[in-house]
């Protein structure tokens, strides 16, 4: 194909702004999917995204329209992502940047919009769902050539849902976005920008060729990891797989790897010919590091096995997830791991019950800390149980936040971000109604239930978006929980050293609520270092019986029984206290040391 | 394997009035129904007889109020049923008149249950019980009188608005009356009773508070020289019994035990060779089906092996005696066990679990704290 005939692109959007819809709506415009074969949303390939509203993981699909060839490079929406939003997005040459008529431009857009504009690409401003009774086009379109540096009119204004517009975005990804360079006479060079695991096919990467071509049982290596292997079959998505001759400079594909060993091919690394090697591998790569760490335990200690199986099957979809073997005093064998943030985390989790079918409990995470040991050596902590007690300096990662709300809550949530440590870089009015106001935030502050706050508080006007900004020194101290003269690693936390005190005696207060009492008194202690910060205990029961059972009542005194006996099967065994699986989560929703 | 059952129980679900708090199968009124009743109950027997030794151990008539039966038909049903080593009659107090006792002594009956569940008014009236304080010394009067040497008093705790003088002033007031035999029930507020609805939230709010009142009933009863001898039932040690007699309930020993009982009448459940069955509550049905030849309609639940065993623990834990461990050991937790020794909740015969006479006992606390204690017990 020549090159002036391909035009790969992506959609960005904000969540529910109408991504999946105007890609369907593409598929159907260019007869890629026939009426029948039309399921909703078909680029959403799994249940959870379906459920979530949101798209996992990135795909590419192949459409021609009027005389060309254009990819659609389906991308994460999501924060969380950046890093792999950035590789799709390096991939392409334009995007298709949607907004919502009635909504506007949201904190997302905005993350978005900058990434896209850092990797060069052509934006196409659209406004989607004109067709709302409530929907704004000329306030969301002004907002919109603000953010992109364009004029309102070269906004298009379009309806995903009724159709009406989309062949007009067609054309103008035609027109305004270059088509791909590259020279298909050099050593091939292809960007691993998404990768995909088959039971029977083994790894699938899903790549952009830069440069030459690759062929079907050529052989190719993995540039930056040193990987080898042979392409079994290359090929597109339309939307379906469909094998070809070649994968030509400039074009979208997957290639069948056959590695069944999924950490071996890494998203952003460079595929080039084994025979005909490229000097340098396509700048970017880089081994994405997880900020948000929790442990993952199973209910059932006999089910390790198939959780490790199981994330060593999500890894493979998920260069990110990072996971390393966890033994807990508390919860026993388990697995300590590693996420972008916290929506990853929910997925992960998510997919790892419903996919797999595994009965988890997760701690409450925590942030990576760096650490300066009195040895003088930095050393990265991802579990506050492990945190040294013997230290010089702690330092935790902070993020740049963006928080979009409407002008009237401007003071709720600078009051939110004082008390989560917040530091006030600027705030700009984007409209004469909607302002961004820009923070310095440690992420740890944010891990918890930030989110929830700042909905509350803006009654769910507040959109919010952040990336990592790097490590800052911070006054940190380590809490320890101890329930009945045995520390409970897996509550740990890492807190700033004046919330101690409040966090501590919340925790403290919350356990003896979450433990049910039990034959003998339970002390529930809160500890920096040796020293008590708080105390409490769980009085011992003192009856436990069904007073009456004669021959009427014995099936239902059994069926009472067999209750009971689940309920202390899902409790975890700490020394010799049961404790619910709640408790471990406790510390989620601790509210500062006032009650909810 | 096939020994005849020696157990049987009789359902009459005849009440003057459906107290609050019930959950048992119960008919109010239709004193017109009493004589079909009795001839149903008495085709069942007919069904059931080849189940049956020629002579029992024991016959339990419960309600219901089976002394709100009509004198007539109870006489008539007493007459017709096996003969018994003991045979008790659950009755109401405010049921029981000189007449109606002797009614039962000349039919046989030995062993009386009189509900009595409080001596203040105004608790009674919390439980919607028809009776007074005074029915109930009079009914007790009224059955020495007629010969009755072993009589059982209930008395319900935990009632909504019972402090504790209160409840030390019913154990003294049921002591004062030096009944054989005494069972005292924690008040449950069963799911779907009117009392659950009326005063669920109020029970649960009282419920730490009332946590100690099942201790002081125990330690009150043991310390004025009754047998804490299971769970809900104590009775008079038989060195103080001027006949030294054994005053466990015999019929309830059954149960607890594991042995096989039948159950006739609307509502009652009969387990007899791992199998249990409930019979309909629905009195309608229960007639037709006897007035035309038929079994009434029972619901069956077969009881695994595993479930027996189950049971057997369950059971005979709320007993003050050893329970063997060899016919059980399948479905016990040794860890568990051993854990529970350690904590002085229970105690092991001999000490290795696989010796044919271990057998487990559970201490004091241990019988508190029962339902916890065997739900840890069980593998």
């Amino acid at each position: 194909m020549d090159l002036e005939r391909i035009r790969n692109f992506s959609i960005i959007a904000h969540i529910d702004h109408g991504k999946s819809t105007l890609a369907d709506r593409i598929l159907e415009l260019t007869k890629t999917v026939s009426g029948r074969e039309m399921r909703a949303q078909v680029l959403d390939t799994m249940e959870l995204e379906r459920e979530r509203g949101i798209t996992i993981k990135a795909q590419a699909v192949r459409v021609n329209w009027r005389t060309d060839e254009l990819n659609l490079i389906d991308t994460p929406g999501h924060v969380d992502f950046t890093y792999e939003v950035s590789r799709s997005l390096q991939a392409c040459e334009g995007a298709v940047l949607v907004v919502d008529a009635a909504q506007g431009v949201e904190a997302q857009t905005v993350a978005n919009a900058y990434l896209a504009i850092e990797n060069n690409l052509e934006i196409v401003p659209v406004v989607n769902k004109i067709d709302l009774p409530q929907a704004d086009p000329d306030g969301a379109a002004a907002e919109l050539a603000e953010l992109v540096g364009g004029k309102p009119e070269d906004v298009l204004r379009i309806s995903a849902k009724t159709g009406e517009g989309v062949a007009e975005v067609l054309d103008a990804i035609v027109e305004r976005i270059p088509p791909p360079s590259g020279d298909p006479a050099a050593p091939p060079r292809a960007l691993v920008f998404d990768s995909s695991y088959d039971q029977y096919r083994g790894v699938v990467a899903f790549v952009r060729v830069v440069d030459g071509a690759f062929a079907a049982r050529e052989p190719v290596r993995a540039m930056a990891q040193g990987t080898r292997f042979e392409a079994e079959e290359v090929g597109f998505f339309s939307p379906t797989m469909k094998a070809a001759e070649t994968l030509d400079a400039g074009e979208v594909g997957y290639v069948i790897t056959g590695l069944k060993d999924v950490s071996r091919l890494r998203v952003g690394d460079t595929l080039t010919s084994e025979r005909n090697p490229a000097a340098e591998p396509l700048p970017g790569y880089k081994d994405v590091k997880p900020m948000v760490f929790a442990g993952l335990f199973p209910t059932d200690s006999d089910d390790y096995p198939d959780l490790r199986d199981a994330l060593e099957r999500l890894k493979l979809n998920d260069a990110a997830l990072f996971y390393e073997p966890e033994t807990s005093q508390a919860l026993g064998f388990g697995f300590r791991c590693g996420f972008l943030g916290l929506l990853h985390m929910e997925i992960v989790r998510e997919r790892l019950e419903r996919e797999f079918d595994l009965d988890l409990l997760v701690t409450a995470p925590n942030v990576a800390y760096r650490v300066l040991e009195r040895n003088g050596e930095w050393l990265e902590v991802h579990n506050p149980a492990e945190m040294p007690r013997e230290l010089d300096a702690v330092e935790e990662p902070y993020v740049h936040a963006s928080i979009i709300v409407p002008k009237g809550y401007v003071g709720p949530v600078m009051e939110l971000n004082n008390d989560r440590r917040g530091r006030f870089d600027h705030m700009e009015y984007l409209s004469p109604e909607r302002v961004l106001l820009s923070y310095e935030l440690p992420l740890a502050e944010i891990v918890l239930d930030y989110y929830d706050q700042l909905k509350s508080r803006t009654r769910g006007y507040a959109s919010f978006d952040y990336d990592v900004a790097g490590f800052r020194e911070g006054e940190l101290a380590r809490v320890d929980i101890v329930i009945a003269d045995e520390p409970v690693d897996a509550l740990s936390m890492i807190v700033h050293r004046d919330a101690a005190y409040a966090r501590g005696r919340a925790l403290v207060e919350r356990l003896k609520e979450e433990i049910p009492r039990q034959y003998f008194d339970v002390a529930v202690q809160a500890a920096i270092g040796s020293r008590v910060i708080a105390r409490e205990t769980v009085k011992a029961k003192r009856k436990d019986v069904l007073a009456k059972c004669y021959g009427g009542d014995i099936t239902r005194k059994r069926k009472l029984l067999e209750k009971q006996k689940a309920g202390k099967r899902r409790m975890k065994q700490v020394g010799a206290v049961e404790v619910p699986q709640e408790a471990f989560l406790a510390v989620l929703n601790l509210n500062d040391g006032s009650k909810k | 394997m096939n020994d005849p059952v020696r157990h049987l129980y009789v359902h009459l679900p005849f009440c003057a009035h459906r107290c609050g708090y019930c959950d048992f199968v119960t008919v109010v009124g239709r004193r017109g129904q009493h004589a079909a009743y009795v001839d149903g109950l008495l085709a069942e027997l007919e069904h059931e007889r080849e189940l049956l030794a020629p002579e029992l151990e024991t016959v339990f008539l419960g309600g219901g109020t089976p002394t709100f039966t009509e004198p007539r038909e109870l006489e008539r049903l007493l007459a017709a049923l096996p003969p018994a080593a003991e045979i008790t009659v659950e009755a109401n107090p405010e049921t029981v008149t000189r007449k109606l006792a002797a009614l039962l002594r000349r039919s046989g009956v030995n062993r009386v249950s009189l509900g009595a569940q409080t001596f203040q008014p105004k608790l009674l009236r919390m439980l919607e019980r028809v009776a007074g304080p005074d029915d109930v010394r009079k009914s007790v009067y009224h059955l020495r009188d007629a010969g009755f040497d072993n009589i059982s008093l209930d008395l319900i705790y935990g009632i909504p608005g019972q402090g504790p003088s209160d409840l030390a002033a019913d154990i003294e007031g049921a002591l004062a009356l030096r009944p054989e035999h005494l069972s005292c029930y924690e008040l449950e507020a069963k799911p779907g009773t009117r009392f659950a609805h009326a005063h669920g939230e109020e029970l649960r709010r009282q419920a730490e508070a009332m946590e100690g009142y099942f201790e002081s009933v125990v330690e009150t009863l043991v310390a004025a020289g009754y047998r804490w001898y299971e769970t809900a039932n104590f009775c008079r040690a038989a060195n103080l019994d001027s006949k030294s007699r054994d005053l466990r309930s015999r019929h309830n020993l059954a149960y607890w035990r594991g042995r096989d009982y039948l159950g006739l009448g609307i509502g009652a459940v009969s387990t007899v060779r791992g199998r249990r069955w409930r019979t309909t509550p629905r009195l309608a049905l229960y007639l037709s089906a006897l007035h035309e030849g038929r079994r009434p309609l029972r619901e069956l639940e077969p009881l695994a092996d595993s479930v027996q065993r189950e049971e057997r623990v369950m059971l005979g834990l709320r007993l003050d005696e050893p329970l063997p461990v060899a016919p059980v050991a399948a479905s016990l937790d040794t860890d568990a066990l051993a854990r529970l020794e350690r904590l002085g909740l229970a105690r092991i015969d001999r000490f290795e679990p696989d010796h044919p006479g271990a057998a487990v006992t559970l201490t004091h606390r241990g019988r508190l704290l029962g339902d916890a204690v065997t739900a840890d017990l069980l593998a």
